[in-house]
Parts: C-alpha cells; sequence; structure tokens
C-alpha cells in the first residue's frame, strides 16, 4: 500500500528591524533579562502600540521576490489567549487581511524544480519567553522578546516529502537572509518553523493532520517529518485514526508528543485591533521598495555564469549568500583579468581553508583585495600555482599581504632562462644514464627531468619555462 | 469663589488678585471639608498639590503665566500620572503607581495647570452611575442621596459641588456628558481622534474618548485648546484633525440662522416628562435666539445601545486581559498554579459589572457567534454613522435631551443592568459614529438638572461651542449651584 505525505509549513521569520513591531525598544539578542523593555511591550495600562514602518517594508520586500500580491490596506487584529509572556492578553497580528496573500517559491527537486505555493505573509509581534528551568515552584518571564517583529509565512500544503520540506526552508531561509529582511539565525529562534503534516492513499481526499511545533533546525524538521509520516501511517493501517492536534517534538529523544487535541485548541477570538488604523501602502512605495530590491540568488548565479563564464558549480557556491556574491564581486573588481581564476581560488582554496576553520567569509583574515594581490603574482608569474597555495596558508595564518609573504620567504617564481639552464644541465650531468635513455627514444623520461628541476629549484622555476628549455637542452 | 469659572479665576490671577497657592489652599479646604459627603475624590496629596501651586507661581513670576497657568483641575482616576496611584477604582489596580503621564496630562502640566487628585468613576469606567466604584458610591451635590451619574462621576460631582472649578472625564457611551447633565455642568466629548487616549486606561479603544467638564462653556473652550492636538504615540490620534479657535468660538451670542435638529427619536415616550418639557424649553428659546428647529430622523438609533453593548466590551474583554496578576495590580495569595492564579486574581480583583461585560465581549467575540454579534453590531454602526451623515445634510447641528432622566437614587437600578445602560440611550449613538457631543444645563426637574446634548458634524467642536454660548448667554442656569454645598440654588427633591 503507498501512502502520499502532506506538509504544509508556517514559518515565523523575526524581521531584522532595530527596534520592535510597536514601540522604540532594542530587539539586540541576548542582553539582560528584561533590559530591553517599555510600557508598551510591558502591556501597562492605556499604553498604545504605534507601528514600525520598516517591518511593513520588509514585508512587502518578501512579498515582492516571491511574486505575491502585495495588499495596499492591510489590517490588525488581536488573536486573545492567556499567557504569562504575553503581556496586554492578546497578540498584534493580522489575520483576515495580511499584507501579502498568494505567492510561491520554487525549490530543487531531484528532477528539476518543483514551484511551492506561499498562502500569505502577515506581520504579528513576538511574545516574551518563560523559563521554568532550574527553578523552584516559580517561573521567571522575560520580556525582552515581547513585541519583537515577526513575518509570519504560511505555505500551501504543497510539499509531498521531507525533503520538499527542507528544500524549501533552505530556500526561504537564503531568500530572507539575501534580502536582508531577517538575520535568519535558528539559534536564536529568528526563523522557526511548524509544520502541518498529513497522509493520504494516493488520489484520496487530504488525510487529517497533525500540527508539529518547535523545530528549531532542518535536521529535527527532516526527523520529525519523518517520525510524524511513519506514526501516521502505523496508525491508519493498525486500524486507528489520525486526530487532529497539536504535537511538540523532542529532539532529544527524537519523537513528538500530543500537545493539546482540537477539542482543546484556542479559541483565539480574533477582532480588529482598535488601537492601529487599516496599514495603507501607495503603489509608489510599493514600486520603490521593488526598484530597490536586491539581485536574488537564481539571478546572481546565471548573471555569474554568464558573465563570468562560471561553472555552474562555482556560480552556485558563489551566490549562495549575497555576502559571498558581493566578497565575489569585490575580488573580480580587484582583478578583472581573470574571474574564473577568481572563482576558482575563492570557492575552492579559500572557502575550503575556511571552512577548516570554522569560519564565515565575513571574518576571513584574508580580503578580497589580497587574495587578488595573490592571483596577480600567478598571473604574472611570479609565483607558480602550487606555491601561491603555500602563500595563502601563510596570508591566512598571518594575515599579511602577498607580496609580504613572498618577499619574506623568498618564493619568487625563478624566470631567468640562464638560471634555469644552469639547474638543467646540472640535473644532466647528475643523471647520465636517464638522459641517454630519453635520447635514445624513451619520451616518458621528460616529466622526471621536469620533476627533478623543479625540485631542484624548491619549486619556484617557472614551470613553463623549465619545460620549453628542457625540450631544447635535452635534445643535445 | 467656590463656583467661580475657571475663566475668573484665570482673570483674578493675571489681575494679582490672588495666588495658586491660595486658590490651591481653598480648593483643598472645601475638599476637606465636602468630600467626605460627596466621594467625588479618591486620592488628594495636599502637599504635592501645594507644591505645584508653588511652582506654578514661581513660574508666573520668572517667566509669565502659560495658558492654565495657576488653575486647580481634577482629573478622573482612569488617566495615569506619575504621582499617586492611578487604579481605575478597581481593586485589582490597587496600589498601581504609573510611571508615566498620559498625554493630555502632559499637556496640562505644561499649561501650567495643577493637578487636585483623582475623581471617583465607575470601575474602569462601566457604569453610568458611579456606584461600582472599588471606593464606594460617589454622590451628587444637589442631592446626596442621588447619582452623579457616570462613569465621571466624580469629576462631575466635584465640579458641581465647588470642590474643583474643572475636571477631566472620559466618555465611551456618554460618561462625560450624562453626568456632566445630572450634575448641572458642561461637559465636552471631542471628535474621536481630536485628543490622545495614550496614557488613559482602555475601556473600549474604538470609543474612548477624553474631555473636560467645568461650568461653562468657555471654560471648555479653554481646556480643549490644550487637549486637543496630534500625539505620534497614539496611531488613531489624527495628524492633520481641522484646527479650530476655542475661544473664539464661545464668543457667539445669538443663532441666528442656524438649523438646529431635533431627532424625533430622542423624544419619546417612556422618557421622564419633566426632562422632556425642560429640553423643549431650551429649544424654544434657541428659537427666540434665532435658530430654526428642523424635525429629523435618525431611524437606526434604537439599534444604538445594542449594538453598544457588543462592540464595547468586546473591546474590553481583550482590554482587560492584561490585568492578570502577573505584573501589577492584584495578584491572589499562594496560587496552586497558573490558572488558579489567572482566576482567583481576576476574580478577586474585578467587580461583578467589569465581570459582565468581560463575559458579554467574550461570549460575542467567540466563534461561531462573532458573525452574528459582533460583526452584526459594526454594521449597525455603519448605519447609525451614516444617519447622522444623512442628517448634517439637512440641519447644522443636532439638540436633544442628554439623559432621559435626572439623576437617580444610589442603589435604585444596581440589580437591574439592562435599565441601567438605558440611561445612556441619547449619548451612545454618537460615540459609535465618533461625532463630537456636549452637554450643557438647561434647567431643572424637582431641583435636579437637566442636560441639553448637542450633536455636531465631526471635527466641528466650534460649532458646538457657539450653539451652547449663545445659549448659556442668554439663560442664567450655569450660575446655579447647590445651597447644601454653599450654593445659590435649592437642591434635592424639596
Amino acid at each position: 500500500m503507498s501512502w502520499e505525505t502532506v506538509i504544509g509549513l508556517e514559518v515565523h521569520v523575526q524581521v531584522n528591524s532595530k527596534t520592535k513591531a510597536f514601540c522604540g525598544c532594542s530587539t539586540a539578542f541576548g542582553a539582560e533579562p528584561n533590559t530591553q523593555t517599555c510600557p508598551v511591550c510591558l502591556g501597562m495600562p492605556g499604553q498604545l502600540p504605534v507601528l514600525n514602518i520598516e517591518v511593513a517594508r520588509k514585508s512587502v520586500l518578501t512579498g515582492l521576490a516571491i511574486n505575491a500580491t502585495i495588499n495596499l490596506e492591510s489590517k490588525f487584529d488581536r488573536k486573545n489567549y492567556f499567557y504569562p509572556d504575553l503581556p496586554k492578553g492578546y497578540q498584534i497580528s493580522q489575520f483576515p487581511l495580511p499584507i501579502v496573500e498568494g505567492g510561491y517559491l520554487d525549490i530543487p527537486v531531484p528532477d528539476g524544480e518543483k514551484r511551492i505555493g506561499v498562502t500569505r505573509i502577515h506581520i504579528e509581534e513576538d511574545a516574551g519567553k518563560s523559563m521554568h528551568e532550574g527553578l523552584e515552584g516559580v517561573s521567571h518571564i522575560d520580556l525582552n522578546r515581547s513585541g519583537v517583529p515577526l513575518m509570519e509565512i504560511v505555505s500551501e500544503p504543497d510539499m509531498r516529502s521531507a525533503d520538499e520540506a527542507v528544500a524549501y526552508l533552505k530556500q526561504l531561509h537564503q531568500l530572507v537572509r539575501f534580502l536582508d529582511v531577517s538575520g535568519a539565525d535558528m539559534e536564536k529562534g529568528q526563523f522557526r518553523c511548524d509544520a502541518n503534516v498529513s497522509v493520504r492513499r494516493f488520489g484520496e481526499e487530504l488525510g487529517t493532520r497533525a500540527e508539529l511545533k518547535n523545530l528549531n533546525s532542518f535536521r529535527f524538521i527532516k526527523q520529525a517529518i519523518d517520525y510524524e509520516v511513519a506514526r501516521q501511517i502505523e496508525l491508519i493501517e493498525d486500524g486507528g485514526e489520525v486526530v487532529q492536534e497539536t504535537r511538540l517534538f523532542d529532539s532529544a529523544k527524537g519523537e513528538s508528543r500530543s500537545m493539546r487535541s482540537k477539542e482543546e485548541a484556542h479559541d483565539y477570538r480574533y477582532f480588529p485591533e482598535p488601537d492601529l488604523p487599516p496599514l495603507r501602502i501607495s503603489q509608489q512605495e510599493v514600486d520603490a521598495i521593488r526598484a530597490g530590491m536586491p539581485e536574488l540568488p537564481g539571478q546572481l548565479r546565471e548573471r555569474f555564469e554568464s558573465e563570468f563564464s562560471l561553472s555552474s558549480y562555482d556560480a552556485d557556491v558563489l551566490s549562495q549568500t549575497r555576502e559571498l556574491a558581493a566578497w565575489y564581486e569585490t575580488l573580480v573588481a580587484a582583478h578583472p583579468a581573470d574571474p574564473k581564476r577568481c572563482a576558482n581560488w575563492m570557492a575552492n582554496e579559500l572557502l575550503g581553508r575556511l571552512k577548516e576553520q570554522g569560519k564565515d567569509i565575513a571574518d576571513s583574515p584574508v580580503s578580497a583585495q589580497d587574495l587578488a594581490g595573490l592571483l596577480d603574482r600567478i598571473a604574472d608569474n611570479t609565483i607558480s600555482g602550487k606555491i601561491a597555495k603555500d602563500v595563502l596558508d601563510a596570508m591566512m595564518a598571518t594575515g599579511v599581504s602577498a607580496d609580504a609573504v613572498i618577499e619574506s620567504k623568498g618564493l619568487k617564481q625563478v624566470s631567468d632562462s640562464g638560471e634555469i639552464d644552469t639547474l638543467i644541465l646540472q640535473i644532466m650531468v647528475d643523471n647520465p644514464d636517464q638522459l641517454e635513455q630519453f635520447r635514445a627514444g624513451k619520451d616518458k623520461l621528460f616529466g622526471f627531468f621536469v620533476g627533478q628541476v623543479m625540485k631542484a629549484s624548491k619549486g619556484q622555476a617557472n614551470p613553463g619555462m623549465v619545460n620549453q628549455r628542457l625540450k631544447d637542452l635535452l635534445k643535445g | 469663589m467656590p463656583f467661580s469659572s475657571l475663566s475668573d479665576l484665570k482673570t483674578r490671577l493675571d489681575a494679582g488678585e490672588t495666588t495658586a497657592v491660595e486658590l490651591a489652599q481653598r480648593y483643598l479646604d472645601r475638599i476637606d471639608a465636602h468630600n467626605g459627603d460627596l466621594n467625588a475624590f479618591v486620592d488628594v496629596d495636599h502637599q504635592h498639590i501645594l507644591d505645584q501651586a508653588k511652582a506654578s507661581d514661581a513660574h508666573r513670576a520668572k517667566h509669565g503665566a502659560r495658558p492654565l497657568e495657576g488653575l486647580p483641575i481634577a482629573v478622573k482616576d482612569i488617566f495615569c500620572t506619575q504621582d499617586g496611584p492611578t487604579t481605575c477604582c478597581s481593586k485589582i489596580l490597587k496600589g498601581f503607581h504609573a510611571p508615566y503621564d498620559a498625554h493630555v496630562i502632559t499637556r496640562l502640566k505644561n499649561a501650567g495647570a495643577i493637578l487636585v487628585g483623582k475623581t471617583n468613576m465607575d470601575e474602569f469606567a462601566m457604569g453610568s452611575s458611579t456606584e461600582t466604584s472599588a471606593f464606594g458610591a460617589c454622590r451628587n451635590p444637589w442631592d446626596v442621596e442621588r447619582i452623579p451619574g457616570g462613569s465621571s462621576g466624580g469629576s462631575a460631582s466635584a465640579v458641581a459641588g465647588g470642590l474643583v472649578p474643572a475636571a477631566l472625564g472620559t466618555d465611551t457611551g456618554g460618561s462625560i456628558r450624562q453626568p456632566a447633565a445630572v450634575c448641572g455642568i458642561t461637559g465636552l466629548k471631542p471628535t474621536y481622534g481630536r485628543v490622545s487616549r495614550r496614557g488613559i486606561i482602555a475601556f473600549a479603544s474604538s470609543l474612548d474618548q477624553a474631555g473636560p467638564m467645568t461650568r461653562t462653556v468657555k471654560d471648555t473652550a479653554m481646556i480643549s485648546a490644550i487637549l486637543c492636538g496630534h500625539d505620534s504615540g497614539d496611531s488613531t490620534s489624527v495628524v492633520d484633525a481641522p484646527e479650530i479657535d476655542w475661544l473664539a468660538a464661545c464668543e457667539s451670542v445669538d443663532m441666528k440662522g442656524l438649523r438646529i435638529g431635533k431627532p424625533k427619536e430622542y423624544f419619546v415616550d417612556g422618557m421622564d416628562a419633566g426632562v422632556r418639557a425642560v429640553v423643549e424649553a431650551a429649544l424654544a428659546k434657541c428659537v427666540e435666539l434665532g435658530a430654526e428647529i428642523v424635525d429629523i430622523s435618525l431611524p437606526h438609533t434604537k439599534y444604538a445601545v445594542a449594538a453598544y453593548y457588543v462592540i464595547a466590551p468586546s473591546e474590553a474583554s481583550a482590554n482587560l486581559s492584561r490585568y492578570d496578576g502577573v505584573r501589577f495590580g492584584q495578584r491572589c495569595d499562594k496560587p496552586e498554579d497558573l490558572v488558579d492564579m489567572y482566576t482567583r486574581s481576576r476574580d478577586e480583583g474585578f467587580g461583578s459589572e467589569v465581570k459582565r461585560r468581560i463575559l458579554t465581549g467574550t461570549f460575542a467575540l467567540s466563534s461561531g457567534y462573532y458573525d452574528a454579534y459582533y460583526l452584526k453590531a459594526q454594521q449597525v454602526r455603519t448605519l447609525i454613522r451614516q444617519d447622522f451623515l444623512d442628517a448634517f445634510e439637512q440641519v447644522d447641528i443636532i439638540a436633544t435631551p442628554t439623559s432621559p432622566i435626572p439623576a437617580f437614587k444610589i442603589g435604585e437600578k444596581t440589580d437591574d443592568p439592562i435599565t441601567m445602560y438605558l440611561s445612556d440611550i441619547f449619548t451612545i449613538a454618537l460615540n459609535l459614529a465618533g461625532l463630537p457631543g456636549m452637554s450643557q444645563p438647561c434647567g431643572f426637574v424637582d431641583n435636579l438638572p437637566v442636560g441639553l446634548q448637542w450633536i455636531a458634524p465631526a471635527w466641528r467642536e466650534d460649532a458646538l461651542l457657539s450653539a451652547a454660548s449663545a445659549y448659556e448667554g442668554a439663560t442664567d442656569w450655569t450660575t446655579k449651584s447647590p445651597a447644601a454645598f454653599d450654593g445659590n440654588t435649592a437642591g434635592g427633591e424639596s
């Protein structure tokens, strides 16, 4: 019996504005508890929200990037529920009329691309944080996060496997970072995912779904969905029924448990937020936001392939993040003669070394200008590509320029034909047997002589010249 | 002196005939002498008031007088103030001290006013009689056995009793105008969006509006000029509201050419015959002053109270969720768990009328009922707004009784919320429509004051002030004061 999995995702993306959604408090992560609060985000009597317009602009930008409709008038609503870390007893959100509706994301799948519908993006405020662990008989509440702006991005139930769900999330994660609308740091809770999962036999109506909460890494998301799919299939095959419920994934145990059933579900009693007038954005503002849209990953990849003739692999690597792409373009600007060499050295050599050190491109001890300096020395034959790798190691360790490394270590390539001839003649004298065999027609030994000369020069001899001179001199 | 108008006091201060300290002391003496009878004030800090007055006299001497320099003004206990407690007359906010001033409090302070303490009110402004206060019922100076109206009953009682020359109230469904009417003073509810709501404890956010309660029309204008204006901290405060020359609007002495609409739905069988007669007589006076009375209809008036008692409690049910015992105010002793803490703290903290409205609102917003109640009420609201727009095609201003009945006896209606809600039958519709309204004294029934309500198009408070000052100039109702409190007029059922 074959089963089809149906997945829809709700992603809470923290908008990276400096201040909160409805007050002037900082959104910086990691401050002492309750130091980034004010009467508004503490829900004090008589306090009123004022929308941070930056949050609306970033939501519009995100909407445009997924080809969605921007609602020029959207509305705020109150979502009512009691919890100690929700100071007002309601969350300001958008319910019937969100700022963005109806877009899509194309995600990579094994046989090409698949289009995943995005139902809506709405603006809402985050709640604070309750802390129970290690406390006896009390709970502590940190309201620094209260009022931090979120975009809730809701997909259509278009995904058919955990892998597709992860691909969608990765694509969305990359997009919001490219757009600079979110830091999307999952460890800091800036990109949080809930998954609605159901199974059905092929061709049948949608099955009953369970909502999985608290999925905080791509790995857990895959684990949680796979676990849930297996659980539901087993349940049905054993003659049981899936009940609509919210389940909490326990990453330590790799399993989920029921948090609340449909009957226990909150009635949020949504109604229009009377403290905020409708959010109106003009078409001109939307057009201006669209005009400021940065190049998106797919566009960058294509441009890198066509403009710089990069392989699709290199183009893909270098368009993974905005920072990488910008770094690459700075490098090409500093070493315009050979964009492919730039790509090769950045993608393979530099990023490989950074990865070993657990660093991002932003932390690279070698700047784009310095790497360009190294590539210039390869281009002008001062050093060979092989020596250049050693030079790059030294640059990574010390942060000094290529020229300084070459100078201090005396690595300059030998391109003087007289010097090279002297080396070659010495090798010929030292290896009479091989010379005789070569002259008798054993051409394979040419490589032996190249190797000996390079070794004798400690790798510094210009390989092209060594080849050229050997051809002349070995003939006798 | 106790019944002097704010503008008379200003004249005397400006002429150097008295000082802020002297005024403050004299009103404090009045409060000490009479608040026991009226229960109009719930918090008065003598020393702090005298300190403000000293600072005001010093400011006058050094920099000259600001618009309200040295004038004592009381505020309803719904306005957050950094000085002293702010409780909304609810046990759930017992001991709460706001770390901020309401925006309008800042405006009063900056204008040089002396804040004379907090006045009694219905708990969370929910009521028409100031009987639901956690501090006990407030009393009407015209007859201390009777209610002063509500919810701004403390402010009305204090001004009418000569304990303070002027006060601030808030009006969600009539809470400035109805107490002003039954206490025989003047009160204005400005257009929704004219006055910042920031720092005023919310009852129903789409309806609440603060305004002055004074002895005269000019005093209302003096305070309005300070209160009104855009506040970027309140998103419902309108940025480009038409400006008004408040004092100039009060110079009107006649009503020549004024078309006054008389809505038939506001003169009906079942209302107090005495009140009706007094208001009819007031309209006759307007005709003498040159006005034309035009019979009009506001056909959806009959649905206003029902719509209001869905919308206001719905908003209130959410607005009052923050009183949960977690961060401030009342928390029950030794809660067993979270739910116990919530339920007991709120059960102990809220009075029965507040609970009734939270339950009503929660019900109206519940899944399955939202469309039938909340949504329907919002549709009614649109129709009521349209009624007024249609009426103002024919007339310049509308005149009605403010309250269908004079002040009733304390305890008379506490067991019958529906009858109580009908006290606001003439005031509620214009809150739903967001329009400005005003009540001014226009006579007595059995020695109890009766109010005349004026309703103008949005942003036309100047029209209210002009009509009211013409009427005030042609009559002597504002000169009346209750004899039992050293005034010149017999009060009560004599």
